[in-house]
Order: structure tokens, then sequence, then C-alpha cells
């Protein structure tokens, strides 16, 4: 389970400090942010915007033109599930659906009470075990129903899927 | 069939250690130093003279990419970017490089470099790979470690090699759209000229190359350009890594000879096709941009540049996806044209509006809710997709389709005349024009 610090005007200032003399810094920075809080809040955006010398309408455009960043604060565990070809071929869409059952949220949101963010992605590169999917940043592959039934007992008993 | 000995990856399963020091038992990081020692130019006509063509799909010579660099600097720095994005459907190969044989990747790169002048080099890998980047980054840690690399490396020519992570999009594949994406700005390509070896990255002189083209040349240079030319047959020479996916037997990735049949391929790795020959319907030869080839005209494909465009395909980046007689194909277009669409960057109007387009009238093709004219309506948009975008992610969304219509009209048909036999409340739509 990743812990993210709350967001902060100082901290978010100092993160783009220690980053902004990268060349091309900007995706260096939103990694780092996103890394620090989880997310990438709107008030970063003009902040990353007047350190880098750059318009607001760039950073905007940047950090909602890829699907790593998120603009909103994700749930205490983030589950990605591969939705690509190679993992659909071998049941991935049921496994979806089973998994929004047994995690009470839908794909491409966070569950209401914030412990768990379940999202699609497209491509871990573990074809040849799938399906697969990224949970609280670890791979996992061969994923099945049994599997999600662990991973839900561990976030509803507050643990890590892995450090059980 | 490729003998053992004319293997350039040995390690491309995972079965030897990784590292640095597996790497060099298996022969990588050998003679660094005297074929830096022959020079920038015998290096770059040595690999012109080898007649390796670019791997990532285009297949344009390598050699003669390298040779597009400035001989001298004109005071900017110049730089080799790799392209590890490699998020085509279908395509795997360059992640069993990143994760089992990174060094033959990095020794690739210092060459290069040197052959090019450059002393920073890139290797830009997409965001979805985590295993991928983690082994890579502690392969060039141990590069650093060991002073193969860096600012005062045991070859006395400084270089730098970063790894860089994407954020997950597909458009940054494209060579201009992977600089931009690299300077930090929106993956969106560039208008060419001027072309990346005048003015790349920061507007300083680049080269892009795929992952494999920079991971084969150390190999090329030690044992020789007249040695991988005699792979193959002419124009199409050399070792390839070819990725079996679908309905084979035995999926795998595999290092081969170009030039080789198709059947021999998917016989000798594939396990043979799910079902025997006779139950293939067809196979996509290079990762999912690439025109469908029909099942009658892959009894005689030899697996090379010239062997698939023979049949109106391409080789693409030699990702087979092999599909047997219980798939329906016109789903698995119209799958893929969901692909496209997805990651259109929106920049070019024939791109942005038409893979959308072409989407919605395939999904309904699928169901057979269309009309016989929207075929021709259908092709006649892709015409008007391709070569009209900046970069080729119009064409490579365009091109499932042709080979669609060319190879099975008969099959749309069919499922618009079972469609119109059967009551429906709603009456069947048409594309808007």
């Amino acid at each position: 389970m990743a812990v993210y610090e709350d967001w902060s005007t100082e901290r978010a200032a100092q993160v783009i400090s220690e980053n902004r003399h990268l060349e091309g810094a900007t995706m260096p920075i939103l990694h780092a942010l996103q890394e620090t809080f989880g997310f990438v809040p709107d008030p970063a955006v003009p902040m990353i915007a007047e350190s880098l010398n750059l318009s607001r309408a760039e950073v905007y455009g940047v950090l909602t033109f890829y699907h790593d960043f998120r603009r909103e604060a994700p749930g205490r565990h983030v589950v990605k599930l591969c939705a690509a070809e190679a993992c659909q071929s071998v049941g991935g869409k049921a496994l979806a659906q089973y998994a929004e059952e047994k995690l009470g949220v839908d794909m491409g949101s966070t569950s209401p009470d914030g412990r768990v963010t379940l999202e699609p992605i497209y491509c871990l590169g573990l074809c040849a075990c799938a399906p697969s999917a990224l949970v609280d940043g670890q791979l996992v592959g061969r994923l099945d129903r049994d599997a999600i039934d662990e991973i839900a007992d561990c976030f509803a008993n507050g643990k890590s899927f892995g450090d059980a | 069939m490729l003998a053992d000995k004319d293997r350039i990856f040995t390690n491309l399963y995972g079965l030897h250690d990784f590292g640095l020091k597996g790497a060099l038992a298996r022969g990588n990081w050998d003679g660094t130093k005297a074929i830096l020692e022959k020079g920038r130019d015998w290096i770059i006509n040595e690999m012109k003279a080898s007649g390796l063509r670019g791997r990532g799909g285009a297949g344009f010579s390598t050699g003669m990419k390298w040779s597009f660099m400035p001989k001298q600097s004109d005071g900017r720095p110049h730089y080799l970017v790799v392209n590890a994005d490699e998020s085509e459907p279908g395509t795997c190969k360059d992640r069993e490089i990143m994760r089992n044989d990174p060094h033959t990747l990095i020794e690739g790169c210092l060459i290069a470099s040197f052959a090019m002048g450059a002393h920073a080099a890139y290797i830009y890998v997409r965001g979805e790979y985590i295993y991928e980047r983690n082994r890579l980054q502690a392969a060039v840690d141990e590069a650093y470690e060991a002073r193969l690399i860096g600012k005062d490396n045991i070859y006395g020519y400084p270089f730098d090699l970063y790894v860089h992570h994407g954020a997950g999009a597909y458009i940054c594949g494209e060579e201009t759209a992977l600089l931009e994406s690299l300077e930090g700005k929106k993956g969106m390509p560039r208008l060419k000229p001027p072309f990346p070896a005048n003015m790349g990255l920061y507007g300083c002189p680049t080269t892009v190359n795929n992952v494999e083209s920079i991971a084969v040349a150390p190999t090329i240079l030690r044992r020789g350009a007249a040695w991988f030319s005699s792979i193959g047959r002419p124009n199409n020479v050399g070792t390839k890594l070819f990725s079996l996916a679908g309905h084979v037997n035995t999926p795998c990735v595999v290092e081969e000879a170009m030039s080789i049949p198709f059947r021999e391929l998917v016989d000798k790795h594939g396990g043979g096709v799910r079902g025997g020959w006779d139950n293939l319907l067809g196979i996509i030869p290079g990762g999912a941009s690439c025109p469908v080839i029909p099942a009658e005209q892959c009894a005689d494909l030899i697996m090379d540049f010239d062997g698939t465009r023979a049949v109106k395909s391409s080789f693409g980046t030699a990702g087979v996806l092999v599909m047997d007689k219980s798939t329906d194909i016109i789903k698995a277009i119209a799958r893929i044209s969901a692909f496209f669409k997805h990651e259109s960057c929106g920049q070019c109007t024939p791109c942005r509006e038409g893979t959308g387009w072409m989407w919605r009238v395939v999904n309904r093709m699928a169901e057979g809710r269309a009309q016989k004219r929207e075929i021709d309506m259908l092709l006649e948009v892709t015409t008007q997709i391709e070569g009209h975008t900046i970069c080729a992610l119009g064409d490579a969304a365009a091109w499932p389709v042709q080979g669609l219509i060319r190879h099975y009209r008969h099959v749309i048909e069919e499922r618009i005349d079972q469609y119109a036999a059967n009551p429906h409340p709603d009456p069947v739509a048409v594309a808007a024009e």
C-alpha cells in the first residue's frame, strides 16, 4: 500500500525545485509529484508553469495528454487490470467484471470510501502469464477469481497485497 | 533454420544471468575498444555493408540513417534516442531484449553514439513496462559501475545513458512524438522536414532507432558485415526476432533468419496452427497496423520486407498474429480500429475524425447492421486518411480496414445479408458522409 503525503504547497515547491534543473523537466516533475502526493492536483499546474517558464496551458496539456497522470486523489489501494488483447483473450473481461463486483467499484473510478481505485491498463508485457494486473505497484500474473478474492481480503483487512 | 552459433540474443528466454557477469560470459562487451578504435567511418560503412534494415517497422537502412548525422558538430550536441515504446498490439520482442539481454542494448548505445558523435543517449521505455524498466536500469547502473559507460569510462569516450519513462501513450512510439515527449511536451508528432538528423531533440541532431536495431549492432561489428548479410536473401538480410501470437500451439518470441517461409516459422517454433494448417484463416504479419494476409497467400509467404510487400501487406515489427477459422475477422479488425481511435493524438483532422468514423462503421459491419454500399464508402474514407496526416498513425489505422475489405468483402456482405434476412425493430443505420 502506497502512503502518500498530504498536499502542501511548500512540499510541492520543493519537489519542483529538486527536478527543475533536468532537461525536459515537465514529465520528471509530474512523475515526482505523483509519487509524492499520489496525484497532481490543479494548484500544481501554475506552480510548474512558473518554475519552468511555460504557459499554464502547456503544462495542463501535458498533464491531461498522458494516461498515467492523475488529477484526483487515488484510493489507498490501486488495482490496474490489463485490458489489452492478450489478457482479453483469456477471459480478462469477465475477470474485470468480477473484480468490479468483488471490490465494489466501477472500472476507472475510486470507491466512495476511498479504499480502492480500479483502472484499466494497456499491456504490462506479461502476455505469457495473462491475465495480469498491477496491484499497488506490484506485478501479478495468472490472475484468477481466487487471486481477486485474496486481493479483496487483503484490502478489507487494511493490508497490502503481498504482505500477507 | 538459424544455427545456434548465429544467434545474437543468447539469453532471450532469461535462462541465464541478465546482469553484467552473465553478459560478459556470453561475449558482450568483447573487443568493444577495438571496434571504437577503427573509427566512426568504419563503423558506419560496416553497418551499411551489413544491410541491416531498421527493426522498428519502416525497414530503413540503419547504416544509412546513421550516416545522415552531421560529420562535424556545429556546436550543438548530438543525441541518440532509442525507441523502447513498444506498444503495438502483437509486438513483444523488445521487452525480451530489455529483460534478459539488456547489455546488448547498452553496448549498442555506446557504439552507435560513438559512430554519430553523440555523448548522450536516451532510452525511452513505455510507462507500462515496469519489470523491463527495473532490469534495464539495473544493467545501466552496473555498466556505470564497471566504467563501461559514463563520463570517464575505460574507452575514453565520455558517454551518458539515461533511461526515460513514458506515461502511457502509444503515439509516443512515433519518432518525433517521442522527441516531443522527451522534451516534456505532449506527445504530438512534428512535421518533417526538418528531419531529426538536423533538428531533433532540443533542436539538435538526433537519431532515433529501435531497440533491436541498436542491440544487434555490436555483434554485427564483431563478426563482420559479411556474416550478417549472408543470412536471408538480398535486401532482406540478417537475423530477426519474430514474435508468434494468437492461434498457434506454442506462442513464442524467437530469433530466426530473415526470409524464413511463414509455414516453416509457424510449424517449427509455433507448434503449428491450432487445429492444423487447414484451420488457418489469415495472419497479421507485423503488429496490428499491417493489413491481414489471407490463408491462401500464407502457404508460400516469405517472412521479410519484400515477401510481405508482395502480398500488399507490410513486415512491420514481425509480431505475427495468427488467426484460425474460429476468428470473427470483422470483429477482430473492429477491435484494432478501436485501439487506433483510442490512441489518435488528435492533431490532424483526418486521423482524429476518421479513426472514430471507421471504428463505428466497422463495428456495425461486425453485426451486419450496415448497407453494402457502405463498404465502398469505407474504403474511400481509408484512402482519404492514408497519407493525409503528419505521422503514420493515420496510415496504420487505415491499412487493417483496407486489408479487411480487400480480402474479406464476401464475409462482410454475407453478414449484412444475414442481418437483413431477419426482422429487426430499428431501421438499418447509414453512415453520415
